[in-house]
C-alpha cells in the first residue's frame, strides 16, 4: 500500500497552541493507510519537532512575511526530498501564502485543500460585520481604528465593556477608556493596525469545528463548550455539546462561503439563545483532536478528500466527551536542538 | 418530565449534552431521577418517598417541589405540553 507524505505546519504545542500536533495524531489515528508526516516549523523550539510520534521529519521553513516566492522555494527543495502529496498549513497568517501558491504546488505534485482566496476574505475579521449582515448571521458590530483617538468614539458607538482585537491574533476585554488604550497599544504593537473594537457580548463561549467540501456541503461540525480558559482565552478543556442550532450556523456558513477545508466558528451563546459569531478561523483549532476522539476525525477526511475520495458526511458524534490539555516537560538531548538549528533539519 | 436526551445513572450524575453542564446528586435525588426516567408521576413519586423515608407528607412535598425547581432553573424539565 503506497505511503501517503503529508506536510502540516503549526507544530508550537505552547500555552497557545498551533493545532498541528493534533492535526498530526488525528490523521495518524484516522488514515487508514500508511502516512509518512513532514513538519514545517518557523522556530526551533516548536515541542513538535521534538514529540515522538508526530512527525517523521521536520523542516524549518520562511516566516511569512518572507512572502510566497521564498516559502515555494523551500517547499520544493522538501518535495524533492520528501515527495510531498499534501500540505495542510495550519496557521491563519501563512495561509495566504499557501494560497497564493496552491495552484504552482498542484502543478509540482502537491495538493492542498483549502478555501479560496475569496472565502479567505470574505471571513477576515475586519469585514465580519459586513459578512455578517450580507449571510444573515448574528455578529457583534465592530470599528476598525487606526490611532488611539478614535477610541473614545467607539467606546461611545459600542458601549463598554468593549473588546480590543488584533486583526491577526489576541482580544482584550476593557471595561473603560483607559484600559482600552492600554489594550490598543499592546496589541497594535505586536500585530499592526487596524485594532478592531468590537460590541462585548456576554454568553457562554462554544466553538465549532467544521469541514466542508468545496461544493457548499458540510462533512463533519463538532460543537464544543469551552471548560477551562487561559488568560489568553484559549480553551485549556472543552466538552462536546449537542445542539442541532449550531451544527446548522456552520452548514449555513459552509452553504454561505462554499468553504473548502476546516474552519473554526468561535461563537458566543447569549442568554436569550442568540448565537453571535464572534470570529471565523480559517483552519482547524487547536483542540482538533477532539473530532476523532467524538467521532467525526476532521484531519483525515480532509486528507481524503484532497486525494480526491469520496467522503460521505457524518451524521452522529459523541455528545460529552471532553479534551483537558496539559503540560508535558520532554527531556531533548542538546544535540537535536543544534542539529535542528544548524540545519534546519531533524 | 426529566428531558429525553439527558443522562444519568445510578450514582446520581447527570450530564446534558446540549449544554456540557453536568452535575453530581445525592442518593434520594438520583432515585427520584430513576422514577422520573421510568415515567412515574410527581404524585406516584412522592407516595415512593412516603414510603421509604421516615418523614412527614409536608416535609417530602416541600423537598420534592425544590428538587424540581432546581431542575427545571438548570434546564433539565421537558416543556409540558
Amino acid at each position: 500500500m503506497k505511503q501517503i507524505v503529508v506536510a502540516i505546519t503549526g507544530l508550537n504545542a505552547i500555552d497557545s497552541p498551533g493545532p498541528g500536533v493534533a492535526v498530526a495524531r488525528a490523521i495518524r489515528e484516522g488514515f487508514e493507510r500508511p502516512v509518512r508526516i513532514i513538519g514545517l516549523a518557523y522556530e526551533n523550539l516548536e515541542p513538535g519537532i521534538y514529540m515522538e510520534g508526530i512527525c517523521d521529519k521536520t523542516y524549518q521553513i520562511s516566516y511569512p512575511a518572507a512572502g510566497p516566492e521564498i516559502l515555494f522555494s523551500h517547499l520544493k527543495a522538501i518535495h524533492e526530498k520528501e515527495g510531498l502529496d499534501l500540505i495542510i498549513p495550519n496557521f491563519d497568517s501563512e495561509i495566504p501564502n499557501f494560497i497564493a501558491l496552491s495552484d504552482r504546488l498542484h502543478s509540482i505534485g502537491i495538493r492542498t485543500f483549502m478555501p479560496t482566496a475569496e472565502m479567505f476574505a470574505a471571513r477576515d475579521k475586519q469585514r465580519l460585520y459586513a459578512f455578517g449582515l450580507e449571510h444573515g448571521f448574528k455578529v457583534p458590530r465592530d470599528q476598525l481604528i487606526n490611532h488611539v483617538g478614535a477610541l473614545e468614539s467607539a467606546g461611545q458607538t459600542l458601549g463598554y465593556p468593549l473588546v480590543v482585537k488584533g486583526k491577526f491574533y489576541e482580544a482584550v476585554v476593557a471595561h473603560t477608556l483607559e484600559q482600552a488604550q492600554k489594550a490598543f497599544f499592546a496589541i497594535s504593537g505586536k500585530w499592526g493596525l487596524p485594532i478592531i473594537v468590537q460590541e462585548f457580548i456576554p454568553g457562554t463561549e462554544i466553538n465549532i469545528a467544521a469541514l466542508g467540501d468545496g461544493s457548499g456541503n458540510t462533512i463533519s461540525a463538532i460543537p464544543m463548550k469551552k471548560l477551562y480558559i487561559t488568560d489568553k482565552g484559549k480553551a485549556w478543556a472543552g466538552i462536546t455539546i449537542e445542539d442541532d442550532v449550531l451544527i446548522q450556523l456552520a452548514q449555513k456558513f459552509i452553504k454561505a462561503t462554499q468553504w473548502r477545508g476546516g474552519f473554526e466558528l468561535e461563537v458566543m451563546r447569549h442568554s436569550s439563545g442568540d448565537s453571535y459569531i464572534m470570529e471565523i478561523n480559517p483552519r482547524f483549532p487547536a483542540w482538533i483532536y477532539l473530532t476523532a476522539g467524538a467521532g467525526q476525525n476532521q484531519p483525515a477526511s480532509l486528507v481524503k478528500m484532497a486525494l480526491g475520495e469520496n467522503v460521505k458526511a457524518f451524521t452522529e458524534y459523541d455528545a460529552g466527551k471532553l479534551f483537558i490539555r496539559y503540560a508535558w516537560d520532554m527531556i531533548v538531548d542538546v544535540s537535536r536542538f543544534q542539529h535542528f538549528t544548524a540545519t534546519g533539519e531533524l | 418530565m426529566i428531558k429525553k436526551n439527558i443522562a444519568t445513572n445510578e450514582l446520581g450524575d447527570v450530564f446534558n449534552p446540549s449544554t456540557g453542564d453536568s452535575f453530581s446528586t445525592n442518593a434520594v435525588a438520583a432515585g427520584i431521577l430513576t422514577h422520573m426516567r421510568e415515567g412515574k408521576s410527581i404524585a406516584a413519586i412522592k407516595k415512593i418517598m412516603l414510603e421509604t423515608y421516615d418523614a412527614d407528607a409536608a416535609m417530602i412535598e416541600k423537598d420534592l417541589d425544590d428538587f424540581i425547581h432546581t431542575l427545571k432553573e438548570y434546564n433539565l424539565l421537558a416543556p409540558v405540553n
